[in-house]
């Protein structure tokens, strides 16, 4: 990358303890295990796999809202850089002011007895940011305009509003404190597919509009395509490949990566029944496969996946692969 | 093949504090044995409320329109399902003739109870087995969806199940009574894309096998494409069109059908923009006049859009649409 990255993981690892083991050493969850990946600034970077690969934990670790056992986060946006790992009780308080979260639940992300204007307004209060009522009224309709909210919306009770219209009140409570980087966490997942396509297309106005740069967590790898410029695939905690969205999807090279594009329902009718199907279902982290942790379900596993773990390797700029095969298994 | 259900003028509202509110609005379809239809439509639309209605699965304050006739064409002859009144007669229809699987398998199965006790539950109410025999066939159902082990599977619960599991055992649960309808309501909605594949082949397996009817409740277009024979569309209690897979998908009649196709990202084009349909669906307290669709469409033809409801006409073979873009046609033939 030419560009100096936002944010760095540099051999990231979360590790969640379980209950248990009175003997011996305390067993741990590898949630998240030594990923190393760069977002450049500006840009909108999609993290996607199934349910329980860890990309939420791996979000939640860039915002230092899951605990960092190995390795480290640097962020760094010419004004400020830290080192999410040591952050000081005040460092933290700074940091949150540039890195904010878009959950996915519209319902139960908003308080039901706060008004629009009051959700919106209370990280501005919570972090200090304005001096009087006037200037916070003025930073919340300046923000709610950005996310096409209506001023006589701001007094309304969030039980009033839609799915798509809550989720635009919690992307404008995100973005109201200024923040440089979001993660939205399945942010359309819950929404229409109707309703979906206007807050994908508001989150690209808006990123546009103010410089930000995005971690896009999803499930869905078509809207990925749409508004992702970068793509990182994970699977059980690790990475298992890496590049601009168009190579990925054009050039996928593990055959994780092959089996979940194939796996999304095509539209056309007479094309049942062609898709690679993957058999078996995610291993659980506690007890992970030795080795290649895709290799339970990998169509093309051999002696050497079984016990050596493949490290992520360059397949040519800018996109990299996380498997021994996938040099001979370009089809 | 032959005809399994008919629905004719089917119209629901409920009784609530804030008034009267139509949830469903003189829907009309059928299905064959064999067949599976697709029903798609945004959340509210009356999807879910239409489908249970076959089994009259609606609370106390439903009040079904006095035209309304659902014909259930079952080996022995006909069921005026309407006809039925205490639950005892609706046994025929609940969890016999018809069953349904949920979106949420972890809100469909009793926590405390072990799925083995669910699945023989139901098979000592619906058919006339002894309790070995019905644990039998669980057993073999279980197996049968593809869950490894079902005869320990058999003694665990809900939570010990993952999604994927739960859902295909919410299947073997809603098959071995050999119903001859399965509604199944956004059945692959909470799975991941590769684990909805497994379900998807699962249940194109089963209709081959069994031969039953399947209404498949969904708003992802891309599942229908994969799953159904025929589809319908709804919108705000209204069915909007009707046709055969290929057509309603490739040729979509509907301004609404041809919105919810350009808000869908597909993998065929990725830089083509995502056009949302303007607007929110309606509350159904204040359902516009004329055509339900007309406050949000991007192709009104004229006043008639929001004064007269659209009639269905024939805009090909086997392929029906509501919408006055169609009236001219019509004048003209």
């Amino acid at each position: 990358m030419s560009q100096k990255p936002l944010i760095t993981a540099q051999g990231l690892s979360v590790h969640y303890p379980l209950r248990g083991g009175l003997i011996g050493p305390a067993p741990f969850v590898r949630a998240v295990e030594n990923i190393s990946l760069e977002i450049a600034p500006g840009s909108f970077f999609g993290l996607v796999g199934e349910s329980g690969s860890g990309k939420t934990t791996l979000g939640r670790a860039m915002l230092r809202a899951a605990p960092i056992s190995k390795g480290d986060v640097l962020f760094d946006d010419d004004e400020v850089s830290f080192s999410l790992k040591d952050l000081g009780k005040k460092e933290l308080k700074e940091y949150r002011k540039r890195a904010q979260l878009i959950f996915q639940d519209p319902y139960a992300a908003l308080s039901p007895r706060m008004t629009v204007r009051d959700i919106i307004a209370e990280p501005l209060e919570v972090m200090g940011l304005t001096n009087s009522r006037a200037e916070t009224d003025e930073r919340v309709r300046e923000i709610a305009a950005k996310c096409r909210l209506n001023v006589e919306h701001l007094r309304r009770f969030p039980h009033a509003f839609s799915g798509g219209q809550r989720q635009r009140i919690s992307i404008a409570r995100a973005l109201v404190s200024g923040p440089k980087f979001i993660v939205a966490d399945e942010s359309v997942a819950a929404l229409d597919v109707s309703i979906q396509a206007d807050v994908l297309n508001l989150l690209k106005a808006i990123q546009e509009d103010m410089g930000l740069t995005f971690l896009f967590i999803s499930h869905d790898l078509s809207v990925v395509a749409h508004v992702c410029d970068h793509v990182a695939v994970m699977y059980l905690g690790r990475l298992v490949e890496t590049a601009p969205t168009r190579t990925l999807f054009s050039g996928p090279r593990h055959p994780y990566t092959k089996a979940l594009l194939s796996a999304i329902p095509s539209l056309d009718p007479d094309d049942r029944g062609k898709a690679q199907k993957l058999e078996g279902e995610i291993p659980s982290p506690t007890n992970p496969p030795p080795g290649c942790k895709f290799q339970t379900r990998c169509p093309h596993a051999i002696d050497r996946c079984r016990v050596e773990e493949p490290v992520l390797e360059s397949v040519q700029s800018e996109h990299n692969v996380a498997c021994h095969r996938w040099a001979e298994l370009v089809d | 093949m032959s005809r399994l259900i008919d629905v004719e003028n089917l119209t629901l509202q409920f009784d609530t504090d804030e008034g009267r509110i139509t949830a469903v609005d003189d829907v009309s379809f059928s299905l064959e044995a064999g067949e599976v239809m697709g029903l798609v439509g945004e959340s509210g639309s009356g999807k879910s409320v239409t489908a249970k209605s076959l089994m009259k699965l609606n609370p106390r304050n439903a009040i079904y329109g006095p035209d309304t006739k659902i014909t259930l064409h079952l080996d022995d002859g006909p069921v005026d399902v309407m006809s039925l009144q205490t639950d005892h007669d609706m046994r025929i229809v609940r969890g016999g003739a018809i069953s349904l699987i949920f979106q949420e398998p972890m809100a469909s199965f009793a926590p405390a109870i072990s799925i083995g006790d669910q699945m023989v539950e139901q098979l000592l109410i619906h058919t006339d087995f002894s309790k070995p025999q019905a644990k039998e066939l669980s057993v073999e159902m279980l197996d049968r969806v593809g869950i490894s082990d079902a005869s320990t599977r058999f003694g665990q619960y809900a939570f010990e199940l993952s999604g994927g599991m739960r859902q295909r055992a919410m299947i073997a649960m809603a098959l071995s009574t050999k119903p001859k309808l399965l509604i199944a309501d956004e059945p692959t909605t909470a799975l991941d894309v590769t684990i909805q594949a497994q379900v998807i082949d699962l249940m194109k397996d089963l209709v081959s096998e069994f031969g039953m009817g399947i209404i498949f409740i969904t708003h992802d277009l891309g599942v229908i494409a994969q799953t159904a024979d025929k589809v319908a569309v709804m919108y705000l209690g209204r069915l909007v069109e009707q046709g055969s897979v290929r057509d309603v998908i490739r040729r979509p009649a509907h301004p609404y059908t041809r919105g919810l196709l350009a808000a869908l990202p597909t993998l065929d084009d990725i830089d083509a923009p995502l056009t949302p349909i303007p607007g929110d669906i309606p509350s159904p307290l204040e359902r516009p006049s004329g055509c339900v669709y007309s406050t949000r469409c991007q192709e009104v033809v004229g006043p008639q859009c929001s004064a007269a409801v659209p009639r269905f006409e024939r805009v090909d073979t086997d392929h029906m649409a509501a919408c006055h873009i169609y009236d001219a046609k019509e004048g003209a033939a």
